[in-house]
């Protein structure tokens, strides 16, 4: 048995100790939003915060996250209007939109830790992310959005 | 947070039926109750279309529109990641003078009434454009016509606009008009064809960027894929997947490892009449995870296929056979011109041969399908490009009536031309019968990526002749690659001059728009490749690997001659002879090519100094087919690091000549993924065979672009109001010869292989020392 949090929630669940956390959430929580790309944690499309760092679902064993915090896209904001998410619709950043709840996480990790990233910081920690739709492009732009958004925000706040 | 299946339940279809008997009278269409085969709305969370208010209006197969005013368009198109349903809905919503706030779309699930259900070759705009125009066109005239009683007015005298119909100081909603209205208006195919559009100054939609309605639920996790579908008491599945992609039989099975994993019910072998999967054994267990797991564990050995052997280099080694064999292979009609008199005569000529590797598709989303009987029907749930194809295959696996399958729709996790080819759908299929159950399989990305239809590897080789003032006379393009269209849908073959039957996906792009005289183009196709694999249709398909050689050609032609690259090709766009074009959908023919090569050439500072090591290339194309040429160019400009031969791509300059924009922001988004993939499959992809299988097959090491390989990216399109043609694949062709001409101008290698590896580049400037 494993006790965690997930989008607020206390959980506790029967997989075995090493099923990976992504299946726990996914077939047993029915929290379809994460997903499964690679398997082996180099794609990133299964990423979610544990205890607010962005960590992939995919390689993370269920009993690693014992008592921890979960947050998956759809915890990420009640709305889901987390300025990251209004950034991503206001610059029509999805395609295909497979990875994007993936990308999404992550680029809420990165904006905790650089809240004014640069170019290069977007570079180093969206690396492991991979859109096969290429929409690389917007995702930089929308992650800069995003960031004037929550520095405007903090400062009103 | 299941997907319901309720929504299509009996009881709604009969109530539906009876509301639209009740408005439409006699109407042909009274049959097909929207619900009856409604899938999936991509705004709505969780996909299940909501329900309709009161009557429905039917003017059409295409849409209805129900009495709040509620427009819903019918896509039979594949939504992955082209906001396609947006824009169809755009061209119906613009002539139908809708209210966009008030229009839903749906996409479709199988249905003999859709006719042909097929998401590919980026013909989606082009192929609808002209239906689904008229279609909103007859909307809008049965809505004036049922309006004007209702005003009490003359219809001469009303105009329909934002979902209203006016008339002087009066006015009537749609949703007034369908609930009040006598509405028996129906049109057949024929009276369709025949209605007027508006012309281009007229469009209030088309041409304007929307929100595409696929989009939201993609932000905040409750889009719906084939993975994610779920039916009550579904057990899980991952194959074994066998040593050769065709001809494997199962000699034993040992499941007995597998036993100890908490959940693992059994293994199928699986025995499939339509030969889809020969080999395939199926793991089944309680959760997807088991499966996986157990999977791992369970041991099969078989007797491979002939194939098991085979190698890249083999596949390759044997095209290049081929096309030394002067006989092999299809000549297209290209025109006529004796290519052999002009050779001979020549004063010079030049010969090149160039390659390129497999590709894998490695959509995201692995290949997935679950798949149960249920009141008769076998329903297969499952993102899918070409339904239409893999029915009567299924039909054939099933041993059971296509017209007893329906294959529901779900979102698409990257398409990029994977599920054209359903043979996924088969071996949930064949689980599923065998068990009596509802069976969900999931392929690991390994499985996916050994399962791949490859993006065959290619060998071609061009000639080009000249005369002694340097015209170029005659050309000749000889391309040998596996053929999908043979291997997965032959009855899709052309005829070539002689008759025979050549795979036109594989080998367009080779008759191009250039005058050069003669010229012949020879189709090959590479048997040892098709034995291999399942050929794919992969993003751009034949002109991801015709226009590398024919784009990396016209630039050594050009250096044969010591003119400029920019200047040579603009020299034989002349627009002339059988390069005119033609009315409706090639108006104005190469001279639309000589366009987009002069403005890329602009926009990109052409001819301007570059620092050291730095280059600028050019490459063009029109898109995938002369039938539906897209005119593109593109300039890239690169540094190579020359001890290491590392490229990197500064920037990519494009311009896009497709007609008709319907949706300027999703065509620009399909313009930076097109090209970013043509860049990713010149750098930084390619596997090869070896063994009968791929030798890459996950991340760690098939490593396609990433975003701190991005260049900057200058994309614009002509403006235009000729025929809408096709945007999703266009890109792609042309970046791999930019960067390979770039390179040239850069540090004056010619690499003539795809991918480019850093390796490549320092051997050649090595050899070059």
């Amino acid at each position: 048995m494993t006790n965690f949090t997930i989008n607020g929630r206390i959980v506790t669940v029967d997989a075995e100790a090493d099923t990976p956390l992504l299946w726990v959430i996914r077939d047993e929580l029915g929290l379809t939003g994460t997903k499964f790309g690679c398997g082996i944690g180099l794609c990133g499309a299964c990423t979610v915060h544990v205890g607010g760092r962005a960590t992939r679902s995919c390689i993370t064993a269920v009993s690693a996250v014992q008592n921890a915090v979960v947050t998956t896209i759809e915890g990420l904001d009640p709305a889901g209007k987390h300025p990251v998410q209004s950034a991503w619709l206001a610059l029509q950043v999805p395609q295909c939109g497979y990875c994007q709840s993936g990308q999404i996480m992550q680029a809420v990790a990165l904006l905790t830790d650089f809240p004014s990233p640069t170019d290069q910081d977007i570079d180093a920690v969206m690396a492991g992310n991979l859109c096969r739709c290429m929409t690389y492009v917007r995702i930089r732009a929308a992650i800069k959005q995003a960031a004037v958004a929550m520095g405007s925000r903090a400062k009103d706040g | 947070m299941a997907r319901p299946m309720s929504p299509r339940g009996s009881d709604r279809i009969v109530s539906r039926r009876a509301f639209v008997v009740g408005i439409a009278g006699a109407c042909a269409t009274f049959g097909f109750a929207r619900t009856a085969s409604a899938a999936m709305d991509p705004a709505i969370p969780g996909g299940v279309p909501p329900i309709d208010i009161g009557p429905l209006f039917e003017p059409t197969l295409w849409f209805t529109i129900d009495g709040d005013g509620i427009v819903t368009v019918n896509i039979i198109r594949a939504e992955m990641g082209q906001h396609v349903g947006t824009a169809l809905a755009r061209i119906l919503a613009d002539e139908l003078e809708a209210d966009w706030d008030h229009v839903r779309i749906t996409h479709v699930d199988t249905n003999p009434k859709w006719g042909t259900m097929v998401t590919g070759g980026s013909w989606s705009v082009w192929q609808t454009w002209p239906v689904f125009s008229r279609a909103g066109a007859a909307g809008r005239m049965a809505l004036i016509d049922a309006a004007a009683p209702l005003l009490d007015v003359s219809p001469s005298d009303c105009t329909a606009r934002g979902g209203m119909v006016t008339c002087g100081s009066l006015a009537i909603s749609y949703g007034s008009i369908v609930r009040r209205g006598k509405l028996d208006r129906h049109y057949t195919p024929d009276e369709l064809a025949k209605l007027p559009i508006k012309p281009a100054a007229e469009r209030r939609l088309v041409g304007r960027s929307v929100l595409a309605l696929d989009i939201p639920p993609k932000t905040n996790g409750s889009a719906r894929y084939g993975i994610d579908a779920t039916q009550p008491g579904m057990v899980h599945a991952r194959p074994k997947i066998p040593p050769t992609r065709n001809g494997s039989k199962v000699v034993s099975v040992d499941d007995s490892a597998a036993r100890a994993v908490k959940g693992y019910i059994r293994s199928l072998v699986l025995d499939d009449p339509s030969d889809t999967v020969p080999g395939w054994v199926m793991v089944i267990a309680e959760t997807q995870y088991a499966a996986f797991r157990a999977a791992d564990l369970v041991t099969v050995h078989w007797t491979p296929g002939p194939t098991a052997g085979v190698s890249e280099q083999d596949i390759l080694d044997h095209a290049a056979q081929q096309i030394a064999q002067k006989d092999s292979g299809v000549v297209l009609d290209t025109g006529g011109g004796d290519t052999t008199a002009a050779f001979t005569a020549a004063h010079s000529r030049l010969q090149q041969t160039y390659t390129t590797a497999s590709v894998l598709h490695f959509q995201l989303e692995p290949v997935n399908a679950l798949a149960f009987e249920q009141d008769g029907v076998f329903e297969i749930h499952t993102g899918n490009q070409w339904q239409s194809l893999v029915l009567p295959t299924l039909a054939k696996a099933l041993e059971r009536p296509v017209t007893s399958i329906v294959m529901r729709t779900y979102l698409i996790g990257g398409g990029f031309g994977r599920r054209l080819n359903g043979d996924y759908a088969v071996p949930a299929s064949l689980a599923a019968k065998m068990l009596g159950r509802p069976v969900k399989m999931l392929l690991t990305r390994a499985d996916d990526a050994r399962f791949d239809s490859v993006r065959s590897p290619s060998v071609q080789t061009l000639r080009m002749a000249f005369d002694a003032d340097g015209q170029v006379t005659a050309m000749e393009h000889d391309a040998a690659a596996g053929w999908p269209t043979q291997v997965v849908a032959p009855a899709f073959m052309l005829k070539g001059q002689s008759g025979a039957p050549y795979d036109p996906f594989a080998i367009s792009g080779a008759d191009n728009w250039y005058s050069v005289g003669a010229l012949r183009v020879r189709a090959i196709s590479n048997d040892l490749a098709n034995a291999t694999f399942r050929p794919g249709w992969l993003r751009s398909v034949g002109p991801g690997w015709t226009n590398w050689a024919l784009e990396s050609f016209m630039d050594e032609g050009a250096h044969h001659l010591t003119a400029d690259p920019v200047a040579f090709r603009l020299k034989l766009l002349t627009g002339t002879g059988r390069n005119a074009g033609s009315a409706p959908n090639a108006v104005g023919g190469a001279l639309r090519q000589a366009g987009v090569v002069r403005a890329v050439a602009k926009r990109a500072g052409w001819g301007n100094a570059l620092p050291a090591d730095s280059g600028l290339g050019i490459a063009t194309s029109f898109g995938q087919e002369r039938d539906m040429p897209t005119w593109v160019a593109c300039v890239a400009r690169v540094r190579v690091d020359r001890p290491t031969g590392t490229v990197t791509v500064e920037k990519l300059t494009i311009v896009v000549d497709a007609g008709t924009i319907v949706d300027p922001d999703s065509a620009r988004a399909q313009t930076e993924g097109g090209a970013l993939w043509g860049l990713s499959m010149a750098l930084h992809e390619g596997t090869a065979f070896q063994n009968g299988q791929v030798t890459d097959t996950n991340l760690d090491s098939y490593t396609p672009l990433r975003i701190g390989r991005v260049p900057a990216l200058d994309i614009s399109f002509v403006d235009s109001t000729e025929v809408p043609v096709g945007l999703g694949e266009p890109a792609t062709t042309v970046v791999g010869p930019a960067i390979g001409n770039a390179i040239f101008a850069a540090v004056g290698v010619r690499l003539r292989h795809l991918p480019i590896t850093p390796a490549a580049v320092a051997a050649a400037l090595a050899a070059k020392r």
